[in-house]
């Protein structure tokens, strides 16, 4: 089988992965009895590669409603050749979110207004149904969150895509389906560096912002432990 | 909600189906039809090469492939299941969901085994700038210190440790360095991947070996020699700042590697490894050190936080050993081990995945439940061969994570006629350490960062062919142990057969054959003279130190999961805010407890060893818990309950989760040790 085509097959496959199944990379082998993998001429390994498996796993051009009303495409308007931090949280949330968004204020607080220019903070709802962008504004207002920091809802199918996307997901279905017990982490990457780690929403505002500054200001200088000389 | 290993969504229907059709490919491998002819004659297989798709026989198309292809010799009836590579049978990631893609195909056993170098010494006058007991303020070829306090050592106990600058030739040099590398297998690209270079050899991944003896200590400049954070240059994954934690090692904190001391390039750090027995500042041992507190088997590796994970499974691992006159390297002295390096092995395991269209390693970075790969390296191949004499040998397993457990078996009779044999081995050590005699064991079972020596005795084997077979069936990055509603989602009985984990507290070891094949052993080699002991004879090694002290404080560590987010007490991991103080040698107990149903947590202190002293009130039943331990596995629903005396060095040390994912993700606390301790008993 050409190599093109199986490529197309592969990505079939992973589109409905359910409908077949490969059983030999070369058709030519069946019968044969021969393993032995086809050696076949991959593609170059480069950066931009790198940087745009990552960009089709993870960072999918959903479309997105701000706060304000306004349009965005996930990966072309909003992540793209930034840092940024990435959260979730609902509305009527009444334990992990309040607790999560009143530590990002004091986290944008501390990075000034660094935030909505080296790095952008967004944060998306869990029910989009129901967090209206009248909701999701009056929910930002109440945190005094500053410019730079955006909520966001969507088409409920969207906003699950994106969810799952940046792995804001549990391995069991059942607590997943439970948004009172959904993730609270706080996901940050360096979008052009391909850094990209997550902390916990709730860890003290001062390391967050700190963690924060290293993505969007990434250098060779030294580690917290040097600056400081803490023991 | 349902996923597959795509990370879709998929009804309730879909994921019984993906359930089902690992139910036909665990039956159809039981039956032993495993090769092509056998399914084109049941009829399912088409002409083209694929199975009927109404069979529902994949899951996961990919992975599917190499579980049901023959090894190439038709006449075989028992192949190995995961010959042609990937998941085997039975380590069913059918029902696991994620975002994780399946790995190209690649043909195993066609790479001999690499060992690694023995680490080379670099002279001191090729330091520049020198080193120095302080951090060093000049800058020279090397770069600048990174380090931030004195050496401990030649500082507090000057009569005990030379200065920096007078170890005589005991100075090594270690770039942490990119380079591109063809030897994970002939079936992949050449992949640019992170290691070490101790200036003599080239880069390696893992790096070279250390060979350290007591007494001798010694000063490794580690030079991080990546590219600079500021450039596009990852390939993906990886954060080009280092601190290089010697895992195990009994280090002044300055040289631990510790978390928070991350450096880039254009920086170095001198750590000092004193390479000195716990206890050599108490009252009892006083300068030499507890004998019954020797190490062997120690490790090194990136400790960036919260890019730990990635780091190191971009290759900055290596081995440390460490000998003194009972544990010499030198079979015809000491305690009469196999002889390093010859007979003596040090194996690092690591899971990795490889994408499917760029044959290129790729790491999941938005993972937060720890990550399984579905190929299987042995230092740095893929399923690599291992030619060996027939004589006993010493291999040094260590499990470099990211989330894996392992379950080693030695099998036999793969790929005959006959049923796969299990063969006994000799375990000598847990973690870092020789145990007080070998135990024979049909199996051992290693978590992330664990290690264990062994000795297996091929004698008996000439000619034969033997794998280490893994067969312990992890289905995701949680542990050992699956969620219950994964196995049985809505108490729906039928899908018990997803997994066919019967009893979810307890891991599910495959039969023999079906599990993953990582390392093939062909008893091919010359026979030569085996002076070693024979571990059947019972040897005695070193005593377990005492565990009856009254301990100063006991304090408990809950590790949990709050909303996601992986906590030690209710708190994260929080570079700039240590969480408690220990007071220099005096003894504590430590708790540690899961309340979490599903997850497992290997659990790793530095600084000091432990011993546990009870699992849920049990005394250890396992071998691998009645040593000295470094790491110790949390399982759910338990509390384990460790002894540890904290000695000599001081100021910050880490407690962690060692599923680096979990740790990069918080699990994590800083404390201290220093002349005074506080009493917190919850940190």
């Amino acid at each position: 089988m050409p190599d093109v085509s199986r490529r197309k097959f592969f990505s079939f496959t992973a589109a409905a992965p359910l409908t077949a199944a490969v059983l030999s990379q070369s058709a030519a082998a069946a019968g044969t009895g021969s393993t032995a993998p086809v050696q076949k001429v991959w593609p170059p390994a480069t950066q931009a590669s790198a940087r745009k498996r990552i960009q089709e796993l993870h960072l999918p051009n959903l479309p997105l409603i701000s706060h304000e009303g306004k349009r965005y495409l996930f990966y072309d308007d909003l992540v793209k050749d930034k840092a940024v931090s990435l959260n979730f949280f609902f509305a009527n949330c009444d334990e992990i979110c309040p607790l999560v968004t009143a530590n990002l204020a004091r986290v944008q607080k501390i990075l000034g207004d660094q935030v909505g220019r080296d790095i952008y903070m967004y944060s998306f709802t869990l029910k989009p149904k129901e967090d209206t962008v009248d909701v999701i504004r009056e929910y930002r207002a109440k945190y005094g969150a500053q410019p730079g920091w955006t909520f966001f809802t969507a088409d409920p199918k969207d906003m699950e895509k994106l969810r799952a996307a940046i792995g804001f997901t549990y391995p069991d279905p059942v607590i997943d389906k439970d948004a009172t017990q959904h993730i609270g982490n706080i996901r940050f990457g360096n979008e052009p560096l391909m850094y990209w780690s997550a902390c916990p929403g709730m860890a003290h505002a001062t390391w967050v912002a700190e963690t924060l500054e290293y993505c969007m200001h990434p250098n060779d200088n030294l580690g917290p432990a040097f600056a400081g000389a803490k023991r | 909600m349902y996923y597959n290993v795509f990370g879709e969504k998929v009804s309730r229907r879909r994921f019984k189906e993906m359930c089902e059709a690992a139910k036909n490919r665990r039956e159809l491998i039981a039956a032993g039809l495993t090769s092509r002819r056998d399914l084109f004659k049941m009829g399912l297989l088409t002409a083209g090469g694929m199975l009927v798709a109404k069979s529902g026989l994949s899951a996961r198309a990919q992975t599917a492939t190499p579980q049901i292809t023959p090894t190439g010799n038709q006449t075989q009836t028992n192949n190995p299941p995961s010959s042609g590579s990937n998941t085997s049978a039975g380590t069913n990631q059918n029902c696991v969901p994620g975002n994780q893609t399946a790995s190209p195909k690649v043909t195993p056993f066609v790479t001999q085994l690499p060992v690694m170098p023995v680490a080379a010494h670099s002279g001191l006058a090729t330091f520049s700038p020198g080193p120095t007991n302080q951090p060093n303020p000049s800058s020279g070829s090397d770069g600048r210190e990174a380090r931030a306090f004195a050496h401990q050592g030649p500082t507090n106990y000057p009569g005990l440790f030379p200065a920096a600058n007078l170890l005589g030739n005991n100075y090594y040099k270690f770039h942490q360095v990119p380079f591109t590398t063809s030897q994970m297998s002939p079936n992949l690209p050449p992949q640019t991947i992170w290691g070490f270079d101790d200036g003599t050899h080239g880069p390696h991944s893992p790096g070279p070996t250390y060979k350290a003896t007591y007494g001798v200590p010694q000063i490794t400049r580690n030079i991080n020699s990546l590219p600079p954070t500021t450039q596009v240059n990852n390939t993906g994954f990886g954060m080009p700042q280092v601190t290089t934690h010697l895992h195990n090692g009994h280090t002044p904190s300055e040289s631990d590697g510790n978390p928070c001391d991350f450096y880039g390039n254009g920086f170095f750090c001198d750590q000092y490894y004193p390479n000195v027995l716990a206890g050599f500042s108490t009252q009892q041992f006083r300068n030499t050190g507890d004998i019954n507190e020797a190490l062997s088997t120690l490790w090194y590796h990136d400790h960036r936080v919260d890019f730990t994970s990635q780091n190191t499974y971009k290759g900055l691992v290596g081995f440390y050993c460490l000998f003194n006159n009972f544990d010499t390297g030198d079979e015809g002295t000491g305690f009469h081990l196999p002889s390093f390096p010859q007979f003596d092995i040090p194996l690092a395991f690591a899971d990795k995945i490889f994408d499917p269209h760029s044959g290129q390693l790729v790491f999941d970075l938005f993972n937060l439940d720890g990550i399984l790969g579905d190929q299987f390296l042995v230092n740095g191949v893929i399923q690599p061969f291992f030619v060996v004499s027939p004589r006993r040998y010493r291999f040094r397993l260590l499990d470099t994570g990211p989330s894996r457990f392992y379950q080693f078996f030695l099998t036999g009779n793969i790929g005959s006629n006959i049923n796969p044999t299990t063969n006994p081995f000799f375990l000598i050590g847990t973690d870092g350490n020789l145990i007080p005699n070998p135990i024979q064991v049909t199996s051992v079972r290693i978590g992330p960062a664990e290690r264990v020596d062994v000795i297996i005795d091929f004698t008996n084997f000439a000619g034969q062919t033997l794998y280490l077979e893994n067969r312990l069936n992890q289905i995701n990055g949680q542990g050992p142990v699956a969620v219950d509603s994964l196995v049985n989602p809505n108490q729906d009985s039928n899908n018990n057969e997803c997994v066919g984990i019967s009893n979810s507290s307890q891991p599910t070891i495959l039969p023999a054959g079906t599990g993953n094949l990582i390392l093939q052993f062909q008893v091919t080699g010359p026979r030569v003279r085996d002076n070693s002991v024979d571990p059947a004879t019972n040897p005695r090694f070193y005593s377990l130190p005492t565990t009856t002290d009254a301990p100063r404080v006991v304090r408990t560590f809950k590790f949990d999961r709050l909303n996601g987010q992986w906590s030690v007490n209710g708190q994260f991991m929080d570079c700039n805010h240590p969480r408690f103080t220990v007071q220099q040698n005096t003894s504590e107990r430590w708790l540690l407890t899961n309340l979490t149903g599903d997850w497992t947590h290997p659990v790793h202190i530095h600084l000091e060893e432990h011993q546990i002293l009870n699992r849920n009130r049990l005394a250890p039943a396992v071998p691998t818990d009645q040593g000295r331990k470094d790491v110790t596995q949390l399982h759910p629903n338990e509390r384990v309950e460790l002894f540890f005396r904290f000695r000599d060095w001081l100021h910050k040390y880490p407690i962690h989760c060692h599923n680096v994912v979990h740790e990069d993700h918080a699990m994590m606390a800083i404390w201290n040790i220093e002349a005074t301790g506080d009493m917190i008993q919850v940190p």
